[in-house]
């Protein structure tokens, strides 16, 4: 670790506080703001003229909503991987990272809850799959895994912030809302050693209930899929393919958010060219992992080239979607797999530009999972007007995805807004840990 | 002579209704005779014709009553959500649909579409130019909804909105669907279609009551698709695509009674099939559907498009 060991828990406490939003961060912010509001616009057309209003017809009857909720299951999965299995592992430079893998959990399993109930026809009858469910169907499945795991991560980003919040209630103005809020969330928390222990225990047992439910969100969004016969989804390989695919967005959006919160917040002491060195090898490690299952995917299917799938294979090597697809294959997996290797790669700014071009490149290959595979029938397409064919999103599918999106990334605003980022005890007790080796 | 007011289950009957009878039947048990229908019919003025029926009492005896003195009840749909979710019982629908016949005329897709009120881009029967390979011979091969044993749309639903009945037929309800569109992903068929937009229907259709069995009146942001007409069954008449054929290329029945038939012509279906070769459609999935194929064989007229609509 290069951190000084010198720094005392004081300049911690002060350096790690939520600080008000400067001039870049009042701008962000009210652009997130407005790109939601022209969702909402967006939203209310689709609810007054149905979903017409999106370029989904009878053929590709998923479009962008259902790839961008896969987006979102998939980056949320994160939280897992570096706040459990890192934890389990005893990786000891998770600490700054783990706050912010668990708030990217919490607000895209969030948004990806909206986003699917958006992309339904009746979203007023959302009280049916309660009333009316069965549990044979995936959907049903994907119902009880998003919640439950919404509902532990919200926990695994609550039961460690418990520690901060008397430094958050002490540095806050008294009687000022925010103190309320602390006070609210917190104020039971004493520090005392059985409090530590519950917490301690709490924490343990979340971080290995919430792996197999990490898992099973990704692997179930993958059956929404792979349950069907269609060509391109038909595939016993789905569920790995996708836990690895997400794997790599989440590290990829870690990444990102490193950066960004480092600039923003000055927590260079805090989050060091070590930890960008570190997620760049975990990025080239999933991401060589992600390449591998995609050459299973479509190298095994072309090998053989069955009648059913080659309408659909054609289409992404050489047809339609082909420039898309081998965009995202170079861009969004084997680009960051070269410039990662390399030490002088992994330094903070070249890293979150990898961590970029993988993040949107996932988000791209969503779209070439869902819908070249509804436009490839195993009927062809016949007697029905050209914009059945095809599909292209419009402005308003575009506007409510954008709008999500921001949404998420202002839930992660906010919350950066109201506590702190980086973990202040933890990063305190482990400052002090180190301590003696240094003296 | 007049027709017998339909006997309708209790729940059918507004509450209201109910309890006068209730109330006159209680007037008239003070009377000699013990049925309702004559005290009411007094108070009324009602002549009587003379011809009476036997009519079994809510207290379980034999009644006669004047015709005269029942009234017809206007038309509502004679059975529930629930007996439509069970079908009917004893039978097992099956569809032949004979391609050596079939020139592409579209009738059955004039039909389906004007009694179910489909829109032209959304047709529930697709009448598909079919060729296997390079040199084999090209057809056409109508699909409608394939009714399958094993319905994969049926399993995906979270639902319950699409459903399948004990006489083979895998209904929708349109009033259950959450409009996931799950089910149109999971049919191989593609056989289903989603009302995207408000459905434009003139306004008595709108004013219907939903039943899943004329799939009336469509409903926007729901999944509609082929329901092999159990309305027109019920009534005793064949599904509006089998009459509306003139080459007689569907074939419609009971597997139960082993005979299917297209309107003029009534074969025993287990000969149909074997004779002529029947098969179904992607057998190699699995999804056993209940519409039966006979092959293009012996064909008297050229493969042409000879409907009236141009090409999509």
């Amino acid at each position: 670790m290069s951190r000084q060991p010198s720094i005392s828990a004081d300049k911690i406490t002060m350096d790690l506080l939520p600080q008000k939003f400067g001039k870049a961060g009042v701008i962000w912010t009210s652009i997130l703001i407005v790109l939601c509001l022209v969702g909402l616009f967006a939203y209310y057309r689709q609810l007054t003229q149905g979903l017409v209003v999106t370029a989904m017809r009878d053929y590709a009857s998923w479009g962008i909503y259902i790839s961008n909720f896969v987006f979102f299951v998939a980056i949320s999965l994160v939280g897992s991987l570096i706040t459990a299995i890192f934890r389990l592992a005893n990786v000891g430079w998770r600490t700054p990272l783990t706050r912010i893998s668990e708030i990217i959990a919490v607000s895209t399993i969030l948004f990806a809850s909206i986003i699917i109930i958006v992309d339904m026809g009746r979203p007023e009858r959302f009280t049916h799959l309660f009333l009316y469910s069965r549990l044979q169907s995936p959907i049903m499945w994907d119902v009880i895994v998003i919640t439950t795991y919404l509902t532990l991560s919200i926990l695994f980003l609550y039961f460690p912030l418990l520690r901060d919040l008397p430094a958050l209630i002490k540095n806050s103005k008294s009687g000022s809302g925010l103190q309320k809020l602390y006070s609210f969330l917190g104020s039971f928390w004493k520090g005392t050693a059985a409090q530590f222990h519950i917490s301690e225990k709490a924490t343990t047992i979340i971080s290995v209930m919430i792996i197999p439910i990490a898992l099973a969100i990704h692997t179930v969004t993958s059956w929404l899929f792979a349950t069907t016969y269609r060509p391109g989804w038909d595939s016993t390989n789905f569920g790995a393919y996708f836990v690895s695919g997400a794997f790599l967005v989440g590290a990829g959006g870690v990444l990102i958010a490193m950066y960004v919160f480092r600039r923003a917040y000055k927590l260079e002491a805090y989050i060091t060219e070590k930890h960008f060195d570190n997620m760049g090898k975990i990025v080239v490690m999933l991401a060589l992992l992600y390449l591998y299952f995609n050459v299973n995917e479509y190298l095994v299917p072309a090998f053989k080239m069955k009648k059913a799938e080659e309408h659909h294979l054609l289409g992404l090597f050489t047809g339609d979607f082909s420039i898309l697809f081998w965009t995202t294959i170079l861009l969004g997996m084997i680009l960051p797999i070269v410039i990662l290797l390399f030490p002088q790669g992994r330094r903070p700014m070249p890293a979150f530009v990898m961590g970029i071009l993988v993040v949107v490149g996932a988000w791209f290959k969503r779209f070439l999972i869902v819908t070249p595979t509804m436009l490839s029938p195993f009927l062809p397409m016949y007697d029905v007007p050209e914009s059945y064919m095809h599909y292209w999103p419009t402005w308003e599918e575009w506007s409510i995805t954008i709008g999500s999106l921001a949404g998420a990334l202002l839930i992660i605003t906010i919350f950066a807004r109201l506590f702190p980022i980086v973990p202040i005890h933890e990063t305190i007790a482990e400052t002090e840990i180190r301590k003696p080796e240094a003296v | 002579m007049r027709p017998l007011p339909k006997i309708i289950p209790l729940g059918q009957i507004p509450r209201r209704n109910f309890i006068k009878g209730a109330l006159l039947s209680g007037i008239a048990s003070g009377c000699s005779s013990k049925d309702p229908f004559t005290a009411a019919a007094k108070e009324e003025a009602v002549q009587p014709s003379g011809e009476t029926v036997k009519l079994l009492s809510t207290t379980g005896e034999i009644i006669e009553v004047d015709k005269a003195y029942l009234k017809p009840l206007e038309e509502i749909p004679s059975i529930t959500n629930v007996a439509e979710r069970m079908g009917i019982d004893g039978k097992k629908f099956v569809m032949v649909i004979d391609l050596s016949r079939c020139r592409n005329l579209k009738r059955c897709q004039e039909a389906c579409n004007h009694a179910h009120f489909v829109s032209d881009a959304q047709n529930w029967i697709k009448i598909y130019p079919m060729q296997e390979a390079e040199h084999t011979a090209p057809y056409w091969q109508p699909t409608t909804c394939m009714h399958c044993d094993d319905p994969p749309c049926v399993k995906v639903c979270p639902v319950d909105a699409t459903f399948k009945r004990q006489d083979g037929i895998v209904g929708i309800d349109a009033d259950r669907c959450i409009g996931c569109r799950f089910c149109m992903a999971a049919c191989p068929y593609s056989t289903r279609v989603f009302n995207w937009d408000k459905p434009m229907l003139p306004p008595e259709v709108m004013e219907m009551q939903y039943s899943s069995e004329t799939s009336c009146p469509p409903k926007i942001g729901t999944v509609s698709k082929c329901d092999f007409c159990p309305d027109m069954v019920r009534k005793g008449e064949l599904p509006h695509c089998v009459s509306a054929c003139p080459n007689g290329v569907f074939f419609f029945g009971d597997l139960n009674e082993d005979v299917v038939t297209n309107g003029s012509e009534t074969v025993r279906f287990s000969d149909l099939i074997r004779d002529r070769s029947g098969y179904r459609l992607m057998e190699d999935l699995g999804t056993k559907p209940r519409v039966y194929y006979l092959p293009p064989v012996d064909r008297l007229f050229p493969f042409e498009n000879e409907s009236k609509t141009p090409e999509g």
